[in-house]
């Protein structure tokens, strides 16, 4: 204690307090996601089904004798990857509200500013360790690819292919992150993630079949769509600015809105 | 060293906190009290920034909470012991505000001692823990980081009453050390015991305040509870002297101060059997203040035997 008998001071000496490491927040915020066993078993999971959507791939192309390349696999990989990376964005923000740590984290720092900026930190460590992982079991897949087809094999694996792999993981993870932080509930969040990610993409096919105008805007407007020149590793400055303009949409508006409602929400 | 001016709180059109103020003293123990819904938590989540104020303004050693560097190891928290992650264990959480704090991981090991939790209880899962435990467990959190500040929310709550007792003289030991000691309560038995200062809050407003013996002599004096071997001599002894007393169970109830009524039994060498003062006093001021913040109409319910006691 900081006082000593009979003070009466009125003042806390702050003087040999520094504030918490940014480090630190990070570091427990990552420990936070492995530290109980729904965190635990969701990453299981990831791991778990990326290598079986793998291993099926795999099974099937050496069945039926096609010609597949690297990104082949990589796109297998990024599909349960896509999935439950945003329920892990999701989850880390939304598991505050839902078990109500919030009010003991923000008692340990109060700035919320940092502690969400120490938790979307932690997500993207996390989605570093998923692009890490999500290579090796692609690299895998296609190492027995080689081993077991006649055909040509394909390891364009450059610096490039690396960064498209990592932002689309980002971009999964932050997607899930800031509808966790707009909803604040998780299973809301997952739903609404859900109908963003497999119910939107069907109506905006809709929309383009219907109305030209809407046609000629869609690649402006659909994030998901604006993704695939990422996954395939190919992205002219074009789909870039698609990317930009659709992104800014579905993840940087929610991202703010999200941080928003957090700075200013009444911790329950 | 906790200091509130003109708090208010307003949710739509209803006042939660009412421009309260008061100040609590490093060394001493301030019992806030007030019924259920009074604005208690409400002026406490005030304190540690979870909800901002309408008007108004709280400072902790003349800093906003906001403004405390690494607040874990100047000001010590427990607002809601459920508050926590069923999932984790009992010292997973104390592990992880530890390493927030930057603290050595025997801290954990002192605190769960401290707080009675033993090492499979410890290992358990915060969803398997009793009201009590989950008690125990947020006194561990708020003292972790070894802070002269205490804001404690309803921390009796679930004790069991040893863990009350344990608890008090935790408090009581922490404040005369030079700790600043804050905790709210709806009971009044559980912060007369400790608090050097009452603040009483009903409907979102301080009603009565000062410590306790302030509160009862405003209150028209404190009564005094006294049993004797020969319970005719007493009262005779009383009649004699002039002072009013009523027959309540198994005792007497004086209008007196202790010492009075000691006195005046050793004076006549009449052997008393107990003598203390009667919280009655207390309770019925805490009614009484409180009376049109209540939820149950005090006054029509018959008082159960003995509760004047
Ligand atoms: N977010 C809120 N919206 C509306 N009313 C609230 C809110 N929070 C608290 N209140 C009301 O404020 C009053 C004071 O609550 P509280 O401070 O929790 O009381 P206490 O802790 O003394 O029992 C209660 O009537 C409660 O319903
Ligand atoms: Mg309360």
């Amino acid at each position: 204690m900081t006082t000593v008998p009979g003070s009466t001071a009125m003042t806390l000496d702050i003087s040999q307090t520094e504030r918490v490491p940014f480090s630190r927040l990070v570091h427990v915020e990552l420990r936070k996601m492995v530290d109980t066993r729904a965190g635990r078993w969701l990453l299981i999971s990831i791991a778990a089904l990326t290598a079986l959507v793998l291993v099926i791939q795999l099974w099937v192309v050496l069945a039926q004798d096609q010609t597949v390349g690297f990104n082949d696999f990589a796109a297998g990989a990024n599909i349960p990857m896509n999935i439950l990376l945003p329920v892990l964005g999701v989850m880390s923000v939304t598991s505050e509200w839902s078990q109500r740590t919030a009010m003991v984290t923000f008692s340990l720092e109060p700035s919320r500013s940092r502690f969400l900026a120490a938790k979307y930190v932690g997500t993207l460590i996390m989605a570093l360790i998923a692009v890490v992982l999500g290579l090796a079991l692609t690299i895998g897949a296609n190492g027995l690819y080689a081993a077991f087809s006649d055909n040509q094999v394909t390891w364009n694996l450059g610096p490039f292919q690396l960064f498209c792999f990592f932002l689309l993981y980002v971009f999964s993870m932050s997607t899930g992150f800031a509808f966790g932080m707009l909803l604040l509930n998780t299973a809301a969040a997952i739903v609404v993630y859900f109908v963003y990610s497999f119910v939107l993409p069907g109506l905006f096919e809709l929309g383009s079949a219907l109305m030209g105008w809407f046609k000629d805007i869609r690649p402006w407007i659909d994030f998901n769509n604006a993704q695939n020149p990422i996954i395939e590793a190919d992205v002219t400055g074009k789909e870039w600015a698609q990317l930009l303009t659709s992104g800014l949409i579905w993840l940087v508006l929610p991202l703010l809105i999200g941080v928003w409602r957090v700075l200013r929400a009444e911790v329950k | 060293m906790i200091k509130v001016e003109g708090l208010t709180r307003v949710y739509g059109s209803f006042t939660a906190v009412d421009d309260i103020s008061f100040t609590c003293r490093p060394g001493t123990v301030t019992g806030f009290l007030g019924p259920n819904g009074a604005g208690k938590t409400t002026t406490m989540r005030v304190m540690v920034g979870l909800t901002p104020a309408t008007r108004g303004d709280v400072t902790i050693g003349g800093l906003h909470f906001h403004d405390i560097p690494n607040p874990g190891r100047h000001v010590g928290v427990l607002l809601d012991a459920s508050a926590q992650h069923a999932g984790r264990t009992g010292r997973e959480v104390l592990t992880l505000g530890a390493q927030t704090m930057g603290l050595p991981m025997s801290r954990v090991d002192e605190m769960l001692e401290l707080v009675s939790l033993d090492e499979t209880e410890s290992r358990r899962r915060i969803r398997n823990y009793s009201l009590g435990m989950r008690q125990r467990l947020g006194i561990a959190h708020a003292l972790l980081g070894d802070p002269s500040v205490l804001i404690l929310d309803e921390p009796a709550n679930g004790l069991d009453p040893a863990g009350i007792r344990w608890m008090r003289g935790l408090l009581k030991g922490y404040a005369d050390r030079g700790g600043t000691v804050l905790l709210s309560s709806h009971l009044l038995h559980e912060v007369e015991q400790i608090a050097d200062e009452m603040l009483l809050i009903g409907r979102g407003k301080i009603v009565a305040r000062g410590s306790k013996a302030e509160l009862l002599a405003n209150a028209g004096g404190a009564g005094t509870l006294v049993t004797a071997l020969d319970h005719d001599q007493l009262t005779g002894a009383l009649t004699d002297r002039g002072l009013s007393f009523v027959p309540v169970a198994d005792g007497i109830r004086v209008d007196a101060q202790p010492v009075d009524v000691g006195r005046l039994a050793a004076e006549r060498s009449i052997v008393l059997t107990e003598l203390r003062t009667a919280s009655g006093g207390l309770e019925d001021l805490f009614l009484e203040l409180t009376a049109d913040t209540q939820r149950d109409d005090v006054s029509a319910a018959p008082a159960p035997e003995g509760a004047s006691l």
